[in-house]
């Protein structure tokens, strides 16, 4: 309801001639966009590049936020020789990393894929961590009492346990990274991507086609959210309620 | 099948340190459980029955005096001693079926009888139809009964018992307290029964261990000799079941009466717990 308003009231500010500022360009003007974007290419050119960065950084990231959080949830040597110094480093920005990452990863797409996979990492190993530690002390005493092996109680106990709470991780690292997609495109400036085509938009005043980008990362984010949450729901379908639901 | 050994419990004593203080849960427990025996145990909430419980299963290590099972220490778990816990503890992320089959997932039999093993099992309780539901969508009552499965589906020699009808409605566990005693009678199981139901212990037990609070201590055991299948409105089974209820009193009130376990599914058709140790 919020955004047809919001549309509505766009279109007949701009209609009416209610502002002058060259900032507000009518509906028609992006739609115009859109189709000359897309027709032409340059939206697909931008967006691949962007995606395919964040579904790499993410993979990376969570791949690497899984083993790490589960290391640290299975292991208290682990937890008590690696834990503190990730729980501080932690605590820095995320956008602080960047002077860093450029320093040993240059500008390129390889900087950017770090700091996505910086950006998944965090969520992951959490909620990872958060999730092995709070299996319930009721159901590894039904494993001892069925004499589980360490593997038995690490699959069949542990992990169903945990997944739940490792769901929330990915689905956050999911967001996290995309976010960070469009936050490496402006920070390290250099090749293409949706969020550069945004640049390129503010630089020479073409609101529309910054307005054109500004929907296009909405739907991008929306999808994303929503193929995880179907994921997600398909998967841990015995806890009885549907998580997907937008 | 491998048959059941001695169970002798003798001296047994049990203490949790709750914020730096001792708390004496178990004194002095003596008792010995012959192979293939029914042994009910009634006490009010709190003393120890639980306890007792997981001792005997192998979950607790720190205690003093012993636990022989034919003369040997009771190291840990071991597949040949199951248990029903007081709560379902089933795994909401598996089936009925899979539940069931987690108590043979380390048993040495061929896949196909397990197959028909936990058939037959999910039958024994009732729940045919059931066996690819999940546990959030059973009733209280329903996920105790696939634990009771669980627990049984692999044949232990000794068999605990924590209070496993409670969350039941009448029919439904007088239907189970005979199929356990069949179960019992057929395969010479060692069975160790708690439940808060005077009635259900004499009709299934060899013997009725009553025991006091505040430390738990065995108050009397109560033989039961009578044949089965036992009659409840039998004049020797209401004295023998005065005599028990009689050990309760002398006790305070409210350590007599039993809150319900678990509010939200206790059947409606019992008395209210107020009246349970009424004689
Ligand atoms: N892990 C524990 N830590 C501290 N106290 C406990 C623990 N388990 C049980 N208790 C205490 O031991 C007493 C006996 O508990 P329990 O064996 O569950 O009794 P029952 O099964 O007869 O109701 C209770 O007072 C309870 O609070
Ligand atoms: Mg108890």
């Amino acid at each position: 309801m919020l955004p047809l308003g919001l549309f509505v009231l766009w279109w007949m500010a701009s209609k009416y001639g209610w502002s002058q500022s060259p900032l507000l360009v009518p509906p028609g003007k992006v739609w115009a966009t859109a189709v000359e974007q897309t027709t032409s290419g340059q939206l697909w050119i931008g967006l691949r590049s962007s995606l395919w960065r964040d579904l790499a950084g993410f993979t990376i990231g969570a791949s690497a936020g899984l083993l790490f959080g589960a290391a640290m949830g299975l292991s208290r040597l682990f937890e008590n020789t690696i834990g503190p110094s990730f729980h501080t480093l932690k605590q820095i920005s995320l956008f602080a990393w960047i002077p860093l990452i450029s320093v040993w990863f240059g500008l390129g797409d390889t900087a950017k894929v770090a700091f996505l996979s910086l950006a998944a990492f965090f969520p992951v190993v959490l909620n990872t961590f958060e999730g092995i530690r709070s299996v319930p002390r009721e159901s590894i005493e039904v494993a001892r009492v069925f004499k589980f092996s360490r593997w038995q109680l690490l699959t069949k106990v542990v992990f169903p346990s945990a997944l739940p709470s490792i769901f929330t991780g990915i689905h956050l690292g999911l967001v996290y990274a995309w976010l960070a997609t469009l936050g490496a495109e402006y920070l390290l400036v250099s090749g293409k991507g949706i969020g550069n085509t945004m640049i390129d938009g503010r630089e020479h005043f073409w609101m529309d086609l910054v307005l054109f980008g500004v929907i296009v990362v909405g739907l991008v984010g929306f999808s994303l959210t929503w193929i995880a949450g179907h994921v997600e729901a398909r998967l841990l379908r015995w806890r009885g309620t549907s998580v997907a639901q937008f | 099948m491998a048959h059941a050994g001695t169970l002798t419990i003798s001296n047994l004593s049990k203490q949790y340190e709750v914020k730096g203080e001792v708390l004496p849960v178990l004194k002095d427990i003596t008792l010995t459980i012959n192979p293939g025996e029914f042994v009910s145990i009634v006490g009010s909430s709190g003393c120890g029955k639980s306890t007792l419980l997981r001792l005997l299963i192998g979950l607790e290590e720190d205690y003093q005096g012993e636990i022989l099972l034919d003369g040997g220490r009771i190291v840990g778990t071991s597949l040949e001693r199951g248990i029903v816990f007081q709560e379902h503890r089933l795994f909401p992320w598996l089936s009925v079926e899979k539940n069931i089959g987690l108590g043979l997932l380390n048993a040495k039999v061929p896949e196909e009888e397990k197959r028909r093993s936990i058939q037959e099992h999910i039958e024994l309780v009732g729940l045919s139809g059931f066996e690819t539901a999940y546990p959030y969508q059973l009733s209280g009552g329903m996920a105790q009964r696939v634990a009771i499965a669980r627990a049984l589906v692999n044949r232990p020699e000794i068999l605990l018992l924590d209070e496993p009808f409670g969350a039941l409605d009448a029919l439904t566990r007088a239907h189970l307290q005979q199929e356990l005693h069949r179960i019992w009678q057929q395969e010479s199981i060692t069975m160790i029964l708690v439940t808060h139901d005077v009635e259900e212990a004499i009709y299934l037990g060899d013997k009725v261990v009553v025991m006091e609070p505040r430390p738990g201590r065995v108050r009397r055991i109560v033989p039961v000799a009578l044949a089965h299948p036992r009659d409840r409105a039998a004049y020797e089974f209401v004295r023998i079941k005065e005599d028990v209820m009689r050990e309760f009193i002398g006790q305070p009130a409210e350590e007599v009466i039993e809150p319900p376990l678990r509010a939200h599914d206790a059947p409606s058709d019992r008395l209210p717990s107020t009246f349970r140790f009424a004689v």
